[in-house]
């Protein structure tokens, strides 16, 4: 049997080359350079343009791009028929895909197809220089812990979490030495069991929570959906941040979905994540620990929250915060 | 489309919302403990899937067996699943299903689907709250070869297709699939409903169907930990240095307020 070799990242494209896949190709140029092997990109859509070229930029080797007006939209159905072909004709050792939407449906089916069992969400992903092995380092038990995977069954399957990753410094002039292979698949649609009949966006006005410099998050103790749109609003607008929420706020349709931070949510790392009525369960912090500064008010001095806050209040939120606002809007 | 046959697969885990200071990993033996005061529940997900099938089965009747893969499962847990309204309760119990992995784990799962025979749709939990790996609805399907719609807050059954929601980063996508499929489910669904005291008093009385390895056609080395593709080779706590600064103040408000300079002299704001 020929030997699995190389490294393969199954990109994204949200209209440009997504910020998942320049960190995917980041980690994965250095896993390939560590083998010493290869490292290449499958682009999936209907017209995929520069996306290609971008790819070589941020390190690829090769890229391999499927174009169909069959994967206009992403279909899991379709998609992996590309996937699994792909993954067949050139045995990589190593598939990388984002712990996205997409990547957390196509990878673990691609996994089964092949034979192979797969880690997701992984926050690590190094080689075993003794056994050339990745070791596959992924948050547990909500993120109580931490445990580190091996497979000897190839391909090694990943899904890495965004922002996990950094991005290697974009290269434009590598852009005319790398491979870019237009690759023919033919799509069965007859295999393509499911339709998408609408896709409703609940647009969310403002700064994205993905890009704002400071979130204020509430949890369950905001007890309703008023103050996420009066007093939390209010001082995120102050900072020029967003508002975000726990898992409770948004399960009870107190605030859209979008806003949910945590291991099952939105996965963010502003410069300040400020925690109101939130207690700090360790799934939520497994969508905000990459914080780098997090600030904690709660009325219960034991909550979990203030073990991963630097700074803190104890004390009612209704008491706190409009002293909080004000204040700094005269400091501001 | 009278009598819908719903399978939901249901895990027994430790309560993940137990106080993260009683999850403490056993180094030698390279597993999570978990102190007595830790509850074991059926995971939180796979309550939004009984839901998510109690809701169809409200409207246009059929059967829900609920599914369980493990050892030493506590029956006063799982029979939760029969108080809300399940019908049957079948479990894969026996020491060699222990320590699998996904693989395994979806393999001897599907083996059980195939000898209950009837099925139209196959519930599961987005992902289990103890490894959180969101894989095992996925594999059930690939090795059915059944289409599967994942992160579904909500379901609807007509005539041989199910339509359903599917939570994407900003809204959702209103999806048709055919049936049979697998449908996972997330929070938004909806939580659980209590049990009635006329369904815990039927469930007490109901006994689980008890299926061994070789009830499913599986060899002991297939299963568990003798059938896993992917090695744990270690589990650990990162260590993090509590140092949290509580601001005080005469009031709350006043500490408020005292938090602002604080955070300005500090240069974070
Ligand atoms: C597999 C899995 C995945 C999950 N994923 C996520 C996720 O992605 N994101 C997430 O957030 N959760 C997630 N959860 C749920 C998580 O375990 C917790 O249940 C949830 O985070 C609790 O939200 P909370 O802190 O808002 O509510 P609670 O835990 O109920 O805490 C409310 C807090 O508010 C405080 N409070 C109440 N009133 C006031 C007041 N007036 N002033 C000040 N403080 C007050 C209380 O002291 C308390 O600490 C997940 C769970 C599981 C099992
Ligand atoms: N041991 C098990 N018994 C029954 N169902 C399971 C088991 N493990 C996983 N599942 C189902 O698969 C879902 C996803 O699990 P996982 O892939 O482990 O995150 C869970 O929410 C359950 O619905």
């Amino acid at each position: 049997m020929a030997e699995n070799k190389g490294v393969l990242v199954c990109g994204e494209i949200d209209s440009k080359l997504a910020s998942i896949t320049t960190e995917l190709l980041g980690c994965g140029r250095k896993l390939a350079d560590d083998l010493k092997e290869d490292l290449s990109c499958l682009l999936v859509g209907d017209k995929i343009g520069d996306a290609a070229k971008e790819a070589i930029a941020f390190g690829a080797d090769k890229v391999y791009t499927v174009e169909d007006p069959l994967l206009k939209q992403y279909q899991a159905d379709s998609f992996i028929q590309v996937v699994e072909k792909v993954a067949k004709d050139t045995l990589p050792r190593i598939v990388l895909f984002g712990q996205t939407s997409m990547g957390r449906e196509l990878a673990p089916r691609l996994a089964f197809r092949l034979g192979v069992c797969l880690s997701t969400d992984c926050l690590d992903l190094t080689i075993d220089p003794n056994t050339k092995l990745l070791r596959q380092t992924r948050p547990v038990y909500g993120g109580n812990a931490q445990a580190i995977f091996v497979s000897e069954f190839m391909p090694q399957v990943v899904t890495v979490r965004p922002k996990a990753m950094s991005p290697i410094e974009r290269d434009a002039l590598k852009q005319v030495q790398g491979n870019i292979i237009p690759t023919r698949i033919s799509i069965d649609t007859t295999k393509v069991r499911t339709k998408v009949l609408e896709t409703v966006k609940e647009e969310v006005v403002g700064v994205k929570l993905e890009d704002a410099p400071v979130i204020v998050s509430g949890g369950r103790g905001m007890r309703g959906p008023e103050p996420f749109k009066t007093i939390l609003k209010e001082l995120a607008d102050l900072l020029h941040g967003a508002v975000g929420a726990s898992r409770p706020p948004a399960d009870n349709g107190w605030v859209p979905e979008a806003t949910h931070v945590g291991l099952t949510g939105k996965i963010v790392a502003p410069d300040v994540y400020i925690a109101v009525a939130i207690s700090g369960a360790s799934q939520h912090i497994a969508g905000c620990s990459g914080s780098k500064h997090i600030i904690a008010i709660n009325k219960d001095p034991e909550a979990n929250i203030f073990k991963e806050a630097e700074f803190g209040v104890v004390g009612k939120w209704e008491e706190i915060l409009p002293a909080f606002t004000n204040k700094l809007k005269e400091l501001l | 489309m009278p009598g819908i046959n719903m399978i939901v697969c249901s895990k027994q885990v430790p309560d993940p919302e137990a106080p993260p200071s009683l999850f403490k990993v056993d180094t030698v033996a390279n597993k999570m403990v978990t102190g007595p005061e830790v509850k074991p529940v059926i995971s939180q997900y796979d309550e939004f899937a009984l839901e998510a099938a109690l809701r169809i089965k409200d409207k246009l009747g059929g059967k829900i067996t609920a599914l369980s893969l493990g050892n030493k499962i506590v029956r006063d847990v799982i029979k939760k699943a029969l108080a809300v309204g399940a019908d049957d309760l079948i479990l894969l119990e026996d020491e060699a299903f222990d320590g699998g992995d996904s693989w395994s784990t979806a393999h001897a799962l599907v083996a059980a689907i195939k000898k209950i025979g009837q099925y139209d749709l196959i519930l599961c939990g987005r992902q289990s709250s103890d490894w959180d790996a969101g894989q095992i609805g996925l594999g059930i399907a690939e090795i059915l070869g059944i289409p599967a719609v994942t992160l579904v807050r909500k379901v609807e059954v007509t005539d041989r297709k199910a339509k359903v929601e599917r939570v994407i980063p900003d809204g959702y996508e209103k999806i048709e699939v055919t049936l049979p499929a697998v449908i996972t489910v997330t929070s938004e669904l909806g939580a659980l409903r209590y049990a009635t005291l006329k369904g815990i008093m039927a469930a007490a009385k109901k006994q689980p169907i008890v299926w061994k390895p070789a009830d499913i056609g599986l060899e002991s080395s297939q299963v568990g930990a003798a059938g896993r593709r992917i090695k744990l080779t270690k589990l650990f706590q990162p260590v993090k240095e509590a140092k949290c600064e509580v601001i005080e103040g005469e009031t709350a408000a006043e500490a408020g307020a005292n938090l602002a300079m604080r955070l300005r002299q500090a240069k974070l704001l």
